[in-house]
């Protein structure tokens, strides 16, 4: 009896301390935004709305946060359109070699984005006249999100029966018809996972965007958010804290809605 | 009009699932391909629709050659074996579905899907999704889709194997009734020979990528051209037994019975459907034209019992009419009745005997 006792309340301690241990960060990006003089620890804002006013004389706030949209929606757009006629035909074509070609791509990924690349990329970039624009830092970024999202694509599409398109088939429906009326509006929440996944990534990638843009005018929240210092270096916690307040909540709003609209999953089958 | 000929599909890795065919389905026709698993039924009807490249040989629709025409150029609507309705579509759109590729204006289509939809009697459903329905509504339903695309052809993969025993007998009358009506060329798969012989007009028993007989259910039924049709057709399979003519008459299992004329000495096939037979309970007296045997098997049939008696080493069945079944293990003697029983020789039907 006492044994269970104890065992019950052993559990709840220690789930306590994990919780505890995740939530402490999130509870202070609620207060320390709040807090006339935030530091590194969480305590009891001493309240205030002065850290948003401050944070909103810097020039580049707001354009950061154009820039960060920006960058997101062009690579979630190409992300998700390159990936689902990808994904498709992969799916639905038997080519020699696919599934050796998808690891490989998926392998590659991490390492075409990755630091190891920078120095290659920012050559590329140069060359192809793509330093200091948002289509340069949407094209890497993009790429380095394709095979994965390829890959979690064609899972969705293998799932969905071919008898729908060939029915359709046999109607007369020429492929993108096909594409656009079956096999799209089948994989939409797939599609939804991928759109909001590669959102999510862009919106907090700071080493392309760092590299490929000079100009501050350009550069996104992740960049910004890098020059909250003082002159002499010390973090400016209270616009640091407003500032990541502020950058998160697009990302948050973003999920509960698309999750609401379309219900997030990672396998595929069809939703009847 | 269908032609085929010399059609062929080898699929990659050698398997050749329908097999230098040639056959002819005429205007107006409910044709059935009837044949066990895997014997390529299915391969050749979607071959018809332009879903499957043939290897080698011609297709013709409508005096067409359409052997490299895509699916949708062929004028030929398929319902699907597990009916492949739209998931994400209400039956209305469905229905509509042939008429939306056609460019039809959207208010035209929806009336024309919902005419459709009530002379299937599914007008309470138009607003359901495909996975609210029951298995006979949806079956319905993909009819509608194809009826609505006004087709040249019907292709039918299976179209009553997903519903349960009752159900198809119902949708099977319900077809019939349906094709007659619109008198549209149908091809239909089955696996099941009842269906193929009340549905169809003509027959076409497949096996392993061939033709094996085309011909009316009565004549598929009376006079099957080989033992294997033989043994396919009909709700109970038909008595092949070894046989063997000697000096003008026939050997068959202990029985010695009358050889047809023109039937030459030698080994022959000896076929007799189990309904063909009567079964007596005691020995004819002075006669050599029974089987005798053992009751091995009672099987309850409903309105009737097949018997299996076991003659030595060969096994025959008798269908017995309800009341005058056997006791399990008593002697019994089966009587063939005159005329009703075939002669195969090297595969081939000679006559009855
Ligand atoms: N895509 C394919 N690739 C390779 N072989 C195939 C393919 N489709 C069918 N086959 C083979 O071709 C043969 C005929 O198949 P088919 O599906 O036409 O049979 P079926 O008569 O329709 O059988 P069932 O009654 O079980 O549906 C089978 O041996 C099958 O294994
Ligand atoms: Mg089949």
């Amino acid at each position: 009896m006492t044994r269970h006792a104890l065992a019950t309340i052993g559990r709840a301690t220690f789930l306590a301390v994990v919780l505890g241990f995740f939530s402490l960060p999130l509870l202070w990006l609620a207060s320390a935004p709040f807090d006339a003089h935030p530091s590194i620890t969480t305590s009891l804002p001493e309240f205030t709305f002065g850290n948003f006013r401050s944070l909103l004389d810097n020039p580049y706030v707001m354009s950061s946060l154009r820039n960060s949209l920006l960058q997101a929606a062009g690579s979630a757009a190409l992300v998700v359109v390159l990936a689902a006629l990808a994904a498709y035909a992969l799916s639905r074509v038997r080519v020699p070699g696919r599934d050796a070609l998808l690891y490989v791509l998926l392998l590659l990924s991490s390492v075409v984005t990755g630091t190891a690349a920078m120095v290659p990329l920012f050559e590329l970039a140069t060359r192809l006249n793509l330093i200091d624009t948002h289509l340069g830092v949407i094209l890497t970024l993009s790429g380095g999100l394709l095979p994965a999202a390829i890959f979690i694509l064609k899972d969705f599409m293998d799932g969905t029966p071919t008898s729908y398109e060939e029915s359709a088939r046999v109607f007369g429906a020429s492929s993108l018809q096909i594409l656009r009326h079956i096999v799209i509006p089948l994989v939409r929440p797939g599609l939804a996972t991928i759109a909001v996944w590669a959102v999510a990534n862009v919106w907090g990638s700071f080493l392309q965007p760092f590299i490929l843009l000079r100009d501050p005018d350009k550069a996104p929240g992740a960049v910004i958010l890098y020059t909250l210092y003082t002159e002499g270096g010390a973090p400016r916690l209270d616009l640091i804290s407003t500032f990541s307040l502020l950058y998160s909540l697009p990302v948050v709003v973003m999920y509960v809605f698309v999750s609401r609209r379309y219900g997030f999953r990672f396998h595929g089958g069809i939703k009847r | 009009m269908i032609s085929l000929s010399g059609l062929t599909k080898e699929f990659p890795g050698g398997v050749r699932a329908v097999d230098s065919l040639d056959l002819e389905i005429g205007d107006g026709e409910f044709f059935a391909l009837l044949g066990p698993s895997g014997c390529g039924k299915t391969t050749l009807l979607r071959s018809i629709a332009g879903l499957e490249t043939p290897t080698s040989g011609k297709i013709r629709i409508g005096g067409v050659d359409v052997t490299a025409s895509p699916p949708g150029r062929r004028d030929v609507a398929m319902v699907f074996q597990d009916y492949a309705l739209f998931p994400h579509m209400d039956v209305t759109s469905n229905i509509a579905y042939p008429l939306r590729i056609k460019k039809v204006s959207r208010q035209r289509r929806e009336a024309k899907a919902a005419e459709t939809a009530s002379r299937l009697s599914l007008s309470d459903l138009l607003a359901r999704r495909p996975a609210q329905l029951s298995g006979g509504q949806q079956q319905r339903v993909a009819l509608a889709r194809a009826i609505a695309s006004r087709p040249q052809v019907f292709l039918f993969d299976e179209p009553l194997s997903n519903l349960d025993a009752r159900l198809r007998l119902e949708a099977r009358t319900f077809l019939k009734r349906l094709q007659r009506e619109l008198a549209v060329t149908t091809v239909f798969v089955t696996h099941d020979q009842g269906e193929a012989l009340a549905l169809a007009d003509r027959i076409a028993v497949m096996n392993a990528g061939r033709i094996m007989q085309v011909g009316t259910p009565s004549e598929v039924f009376h006079r099957p051209t080989d033992p294997f049709v033989a043994g396919f057709i009909g709700s109970t399979p038909m008595n092949l037994l070894p046989a063997s003519a000697e000096g003008g008459r026939l050997h068959v299992a202990g029985a010695v019975l009358p050889l047809p004329r023109d039937v030459a000495d030698g080994p022959l096939v000896y076929g007799l459907r189990p309904e063909y037979a009567d079964l007596s309970q005691s020995a004819p007296v002075g006669r050599r034209d029974v089987f005798s045997g053992k009751v091995a098997v009672v099987e309850n049939l409903g309105t009737a019992h097949l018997v299996t008696l076991d003659s030595g080493d060969l096994l025959i069945q008798v269908v017995v009419p309800e009341g005058d079944e056997p006791a399990v293990g008593a002697s019994a003697w089966a009587v063939p009745r005159p005329g009703r029983a075939l002669l195969y020789r090297d595969d081939r039907l000679l006559t009855g005997a």
